[in-house]
């Protein structure tokens, strides 16, 4: 199922190349990103949702296609040590992983971006256990948010391939040089099937560049030792520069945005508005619940609601001011978590957004929704109920301080009380 | 050069990795040990078993015999002892103050 018609070129993408249209899931679409990337090394233990990725890019190597080394592991704790042996010696190397090969990695995820290696991850986000669940929700990578990894993400397998592409040239930029994961929803992207448009490979190969790192195990001359012992003298002052890496990402990723979208007609952003414009209630979100939400908000405006969606596309480093700036004109914020972060004052995104906007002295009254767990279907039934209760705070001026968790069977005796 | 461990932040090699060769020499591990090995020369046959299997290349040498063990690094995990073939090494508890 190849259209190799040249797509129709709009004025803002003249330089753009021509892209062919492929039909696959958001699996093999990060699958057909690697084979173009052909990296050194790919180290992956499967697992379900992600493990249609490696199985395609495992058949590239295998037909030849790649002449990537595809190392085959005893688990994810191993496949990203792999990846940090084969990084530190130079190489470029991927993985890919979900949910509790998530969680199995965890010890290498800090290792990783302490050793500011440029790895990229492809994370399609599964539910923790237990219950057991091979489903989609955002567990795994709010778990994630404190490893020192950069985090984007994206809602269709389209731009799983893109985001793919953007990821590693933002963890190998001089200026970053830390690991770099690519989020993707369980199921509603990784086994969704919809229509690509991939770049032509010299294309790709020009965007992603080659991976020369200023120092390495293997390099000639080199006489660098990797992961010593860092005591009480060095080890604070090395996760200050760290940190200081992954908050100058952020420009990198805008500038690789920026890049890809000259050569793709592609122009994602760190945030993905939709008619934010003179939005006073927004639904601020991420992943693959776009299209009920944007359904939602036209549902809204057609009924004179000044309602408008953020998505959040990076969540690592989190964009405070961009964040702030685009909710200046919000009077109801309702944040969609797809995680609930266990005892914490609120769930992960709200928690992210509050921060950012504590600053404001006119901050918008804020409400926080946990939905889709366990991969509890969307619905846009749900997003119209969260979108209603915004309202409801914007008319009555009050700020709720409850979450509303969308889709619950409720106790009947609570219902009232909980929404 | 900076002196170790005066370096700012940002002035610190990237990770920490350890870009030059031969830092182990100024970073004194041998205030870890509890036993010491004392060699008997006159058993000791200079089979250079004990600086071929010591982990912290401890054992000192010169035109062929062996000399001495570096106890600025030696941890004394009692290795070279065990794998003397003439048992000529003994680890003694060492009081420190």
């Amino acid at each position: 199922m190849v259209d190799t018609r040249e797509r129709p070129v709009s004025d803002d993408a003249v330089e753009a190349a021509p892209s062919t249209a492929i039909a696959v899931n958001g699996g093999e679409a990060i699958a057909y990103a690697l084979k173009q990337i052909e990296p050194e090394v790919v180290a992956a233990y499967p697992i379900t949702p992600q493990t249609l990725i490696i199985e395609k890019f495992a058949e590239y190597c295998a037909d030849g296609v790649v002449r990537t080394e595809y190392i085959n592991v005893e688990s994810e704790h191993a496949a990203l040590s792999a990846c940090v042996g084969a990084s530190a010696a130079g190489a470029r190397a991927i993985t890919a992983t979900a949910g509790p090969g998530l969680a199995l990695m965890f010890e290498m995820l800090g290792v990783t971006s302490g050793m500011r290696l440029p790895i990229v991850m492809h994370l399609c986000t599964r539910a923790l256990s237990a219950p057991l669940n091979i489903l989609g929700d955002h567990s795994d990578a709010m778990a994630m948010r404190e490893t020192g990894w950069v985090m984007l993400s994206g809602s269709s397998p389209q731009e799983a391939y893109d985001l793919a592409l953007v990821a590693q040239t933002v963890a190998e930029h001089p200026d970053v040089m830390l690991p770099c994961a690519n989020l993707v929803d369980g199921f509603m992207v990784t086994h969704a099937v919809e229509r690509v448009d991939v770049l032509p490979d010299d294309v790709v190969r020009d965007y992603v560049g080659e991976y020369e790192p200023e120092t390495s195990l293997l390099a000639e001359g080199s006489t660098a030792t990797y992961g010593a012992l860092d005591f009480r003298d060095y080890y604070f002052e090395h996760r200050r520069q760290q940190e200081a890496a992954l908050y100058a990402s952020q420009p990198v990723v805008e500038a690789s945005l920026k890049r890809f979208g000259e050569i793709s007609g592609r122009h994602h952003q760190i945030l993905e508005p939709y008619r934010m414009d003179d939005a006073e209630v927004v639904l601020v979100f991420m992943g693959s619940a776009e299209g009920q939400a944007h359904a939602a908000v036209d549902a809204a405006r057609a009924a004179g609601v000044k309602a408008g969606a953020l998505r959040i596309r990076l969540l690592r480093p989190f964009p405070v001011d961009a964040i702030a700036e685009a909710l200046s004109g919000a009077r109801v914020v309702g944040v969609m978590d797809r995680a609930i972060g266990f005892g914490s004052a609120v769930n992960p995104l709200l928690a992210d957004i509050k921060s950012a906007l504590w600053s404001r002295t006119d901050r918008p009254l804020m409400k926080g929704f946990v939905y889709g767990l366990g991969g509890r279907v969307v619905t846009l039934g749900q997003l119209n109920q969260a979108l209603g209760e915004l309202v409801s705070a914007f008319e009555s001026g009050e700020e709720s301080t409850t979450t509303t968790y969308l889709g619950l069977r409720e106790d009947p005796e609570s219902a009232e009380v909980s929404s | 050069m900076t002196q170790p461990g005066t370096e700012s932040w940002s002035e610190v090699p990237q990770g920490g990795t350890v870009l030059l060769p031969g830092s182990t020499e100024r970073n004194l591990t041998g205030s870890w040990r509890t036993k010491l090995p004392i060699i008997d020369f006159d058993k000791c046959t200079h089979c250079m078993i004990c600086w071929v299997m010591c982990p912290d290349s401890c054992f000192k040498t010169a035109e062929g015999t062996l000399q001495s063990v570096d106890l600025d690094h030696c941890k004394g995990c009692g290795i070279c002892a065990s794998e003397c073939p003439v048992k000529c090494i003994e680890m003694v508890p060492e009081e420190r103050d």
